[in-house]
């Protein structure tokens, strides 16, 4: 068993120090992304004539390939995390953002309004209120963003070994070790797969109010932003 | 100095334009993996994603079915594929083509579903065949989100094609890989910019191609 | 042979002036009608109850057969039960019910949207089952609520679509498109526009046009017009009733509108949750003899009131002195405000009605046509009903309603009491010889 997980040693991590690198490598930026979509969104649903050119910005710097975004980085932030982190963070915005729009967008006017008749000011509307209801599209929204995020640190492995898991490919690839490319692969797949079944619990928890097996509203946002 | 500088150095080099390693050689590569893997992607995923999103059965196995793809990680997909099978195109087209599935089945199955029904009703009842609600009525109004889904996929091929100079192919990310390895910084920025410069032309053609195909009284709708 | 004076000589619509020849003779053009019941003719028009006053006395030929149909669904639900109905050619047959009574599954089932569990339909005596189904629906127009209309194609190619079905050719399609457009009341530059940039009732216009394009003898209607506001919903069904006119379709319409059962249907079929048929009848009889409590209840509490929409007003007597022109004469004024009536009605020098006034404030040569009082909607005797005349009388500020003639000259005045005396009479008139009169009609 220790032999299946053994690393070699230039790869200066235990096979469970680099599950907890990609993580931290893939989820920051997702979390980062949240951050700066959450007001981003706000103002898209805000004042609406910002949605369309907002939506057009994000899905030019997602058309960028990673690899060409790593490598233009290189100048500013060197051979680091960060580098590979950017990127990302900028990729969960195109998913994030939408998915933001629509679940806010989804609160129901008269929702809103009675809201406001009761007294509940912006802030409290928008903290008690809406995003809770929109709470559902944002967690499927995070559920792609996460998935890709996963999946894509590894190519950071290209430029200088920030690539997590994916510095095992390289490694088996060069000495021949079928092994460590397999123990990549999976590792990759079975981490985006306990995050994605992670985050539907999570909007369980966060949505009890909603009726169970229907979840065919945010099914039908995961295809919307999977298409962006 | 800067980026752009490396990129002018790039492009004004004449030995970058000609040759097994000159840029039309490698556009024209890169294309060619893309357009490959689009095509069988497509002709995977659209079939299905109609068939099942007018019927209206298997949403949820083909959701189940693009989740667990989805998780899978392109690039070592690509590298365990060519361990596997060597040099080939099959290395390169499995991950490109498994990468680009679900964004097409799920989204066509979801465009097609979400078509509004009272005009597929009322088409039904004015007589028409089941190939003609199908192909005249749900394929016309369900079309930009299909595009949206096929442009995604497109996008995400052009992007992980450069990776498949990692496992010795052609295409452009010969120039980054090559020229990370060399240290050659201007050839890693030049094949990045082109890399960027040809997603974006596929965005493009998408929006071209949207605006050739899709009814104005579609489009003007969202 | 015109029988159309002796018909609706009580109402004296014109529409109602045609001759059984000519209507044979248009039925005989169309092949499938063959029934032999040539004498069925349609009286309708704008005003809907003229055809309504005559209903009674027309013979229907049967077109399509609902023969105790059942649909139910594989979770149990029944949702038409043992239906048993006659929709009569060249009418409009209005099914009518609250929710989840069946009508729309009905209807559906006429074009095979919906096939029936058990039981069958017939159309001109042949189950509908014996030709192919998209056959049979390219024979039947489609209308449903919210239009349904194709947006990706042009207003022109939607009405166009079930020509090209049937292999016309575009332009022929196209040409028949803008005819019916013309038909229906829409402009013909919206040709090349698309649904989204329609109002919501141009687009059900559209609808209506395109389910009438290959000149279908069968027109299904479902809910229609309940998508669209009250103001643009008349204009709808007065439509309706004008292509209904010119046309003579068969008309199967679903709504669960009781007003928009009574106004269209030249028989309504009450239908009750559980897919029962409570009643089937005339609009007028529906109203005067509800089958039951049921019926009753979904008729509403002012159905007294909306049956008088089927009594004529021409009968009423109407009083021509109080009626003076504001160039009247001192001696004029006074002979005029010497009789019963508490009120003088002033006209201008044409006739036209301008208000109330006391006869002692009205000084000749100087009547102030801003101090009369508001004289309200007038009626038109023999077009409008006495239900008309009421609403006159009611909301007139003088209890006292204005008769127009149709260039909208005062014909003269009449009491709430002469409309009550006239609303008994009728109803008096209606419940002794209903069936009498009927015969009388027959050729």
């Amino acid at each position: 068993m220790n032999e299946l997980f053994d690393m070699p040693s230039y790869l200066e991590h235990s096979y469970f120090g680099l599950v907890g690198l990609h993580l931290r490598e893939a989820l920051l930026p997702v979390l980062a992304g949240l951050l700066v979509a959450l007001p981003v969104a706000q103002l898209c649903v805000r004042f609406r004539w910002l949605y369309p050119p907002v939506m057009w910005v994000t899905t030019v710097l997602y058309a960028i390939p990673s690899l060409a975004f790593f490598v233009i980085l290189i100048d500013y932030t060197g051979l680091s995390e960060l580098t590979v982190m950017i990127p990302l963070a900028v990729y969960s915005l195109v998913v994030l953002v939408p998915a933001i729009v629509d679940g806010v967008r989804s609160v129901p006017q008269e929702t809103l309004a009675a809201a406001t008749a009761m007294g509940l000011g912006p802030v409290r509307r928008y903290l008690q209120v809406q995003l809770p209801i929109a709470a559902p599209a944002i967690l499927a929204g995070l559920r792609v963003a996460s998935v890709s995020s996963i999946s894509l640190v590894s190519v950071g492995m290209l430029i200088g070994n920030e690539g997590a898991l994916g510095n095992m490919l390289d490694a088996g690839l060069k000495y021949d070790q079928p092994r460590l490319v397999w123990l990549s692969v999976l590792g990759t797949a079975v981490l985006a797969i306990l995050v994605d079944a992670l985050l539907i619990v999570l909007r369980v928890l966060l949505t009890p109010w909603m009726p169970r097996g229907t979840r065919k509203g945010s099914r039908t946002l995961v295809a919307k932003e999977a298409a962006r | 100095m800067n980026v752009l500088n490396f990129i002018s150095a790039f492009f004004n080099d004449s030995a970058h334009w000609q040759g097994y390693d000159g840029i039309p050689t490698r556009v024209a590569e890169h294309v060619q993996y893309t357009l490959m893997a689009l095509a069988i992607a497509a002709a995977v995923g659209l079939p299905v994603g109609l068939l099942t999103g007018h019927t209206g059965r298997g949403g949820n196995t083909l959701a189940l079915i693009a989740t667990s793809a989805r998780a899978l990680p392109s690039f070592g997909l690509m590298v365990l594929m060519f361990i596997l099978l060597g040099l080939g195109m099959a290395p390169v087209m499995i991950p490109l083509v498994v990468l680009a599935v679900p964004p097409i089945l799920v989204t066509t199955y979801e465009a097609m579903r979400s078509v509004d029904p009272a005009p597929v009703d009322a088409a039904r009842g004015m007589g028409m065949g089941e190939a003609g609600v199908l192909f005249r009525v749900e394929l016309p109004m369900a079309l930009p989100l299909i595009f949206s889904g096929l442009r995604s996929a497109a996008i995400q091929i052009v992007s992980t094609a450069t990776i498949a100079a990692y496992v010795s192919f052609g295409g452009l990310g010969r120039y980054i890989i090559d020229g990370l390895y060399q240290r050659d910084y201007e050839k890693v920025v030049g094949g990045a910019t082109l890399v960027a410069a040809m997603a974006l032309t596929t965005l493009a053609v998408f929006w071209a191609v949207g605006r050739i195909t899709v009814s104005p009284g579609v489009r003007r709708r969202g | 042979m015109t029988i159309g004076p002796l018909l609706c000589g009580t109402c004296g619509r014109s529409e109602g002036r045609v001759s059984i020849s000519g209507l044979s003779g248009r039925s005989q053009q169309r092949s499938r009608n063959t029934s032999g019941l040539d004498s069925s003719f349609n009286c309708r028009g704008p005003w809907s109850k003229a055809g309504n006053l005559c209903q009674t006395r027309r013979v229907f030929g049967v077109l399509i057969r609902i023969d105790s149909v059942t649909k139910r669904y594989p979770d149990g639900t029944v949702a038409v039960d043992r239906l048993s109905l006659e929709i009569p050619d060249r009418s409009i047959t209005v099914l009518v019910g609250p929710s989840g009574c069946g009508k729309t599954t009905t209807l559906r089932m006429i074009n095979r949207m919906v096939e029936p569990s058990e039981g069958a339909i017939l159309l001109d005596g042949v189950d509908i089952r014996q030709q192919p189904v998209n056959t049979l629906r390219r024979s039947m127009g489609y209308v449903i609520q919210n239009a349904g209309l194709f947006q990706h194609r042009t207003i022109l190619d939607n009405i166009a679509t079930v020509p090209r079905l049937l292999g016309w050719s575009k332009e022929k399609s196209r040409a028949r498109a803008r005819e019916l457009m013309e038909r229906v009341g829409l402009d013909g530059a919206l040709a090349k526009r698309y649904p989204y940039q329609l109002s919501g009732g141009q687009q059900q216009r559209v609808g209506v046009a395109r389910a009438l394009a290959a000149d279908p003898p069968v027109l299904l209607m479902d809910e229609p017009f309940s998508a669209v506001d009250p103001v643009v919903r008349k204009g709808l069904q007065d439509e309706l009733l004008r292509i209904q006119d010119e046309l003579g379709k068969t008309i199967v319409f679903v709504t669960h509108d009781i007003d928009e059962a009574v106004k269209l249907g030249t028989m309504v079929a009450v239908m009750r949750t559980g897919g029962h048929l409570a009643q089937f009848a005339p609009p007028a009889e529906l109203l005067s003899h509800p089958a039951d409590e049921f019926v009753e209840d979904f008729l509403g509490a002012d159905r007294g009131i909306r049956r008088l929409s089927f009594f004529p007003s021409a009968g009423l007597e109407l009083l021509t002195e109080p009626i003076v022109a504001i160039d009247a004469t001192a001696e004029r004024i006074a002979a005029a405000g010497s009789g019963d009536v508490p009120y003088l009605l002033v006209t201008d020098p044409d006739g036209k009605p301008l208000g109330w006034s006391e006869p002692g404030d009205l000084t000749a040569g100087e009547i102030e046509t801003d101090r009369l009082l508001p004289y309200g909607r007038p009626f038109v005797p023999g077009t409008d009903s006495l239900r008309a005349a009421l609403d006159c009388a009611v909301l007139s500020p003088t209890g006292w309603a204005v008769a127009v003639d149709t260039e909208g000259r005062a014909a003269g005045v009449v009491s709430q009491v002469t409309i009550g005396e006239a609303i008994r009479g009728a109803h008096a008139e209606r419940s002794a010889d209903g069936t009498a009169t009927a015969q009388k009609v027959a050729p």
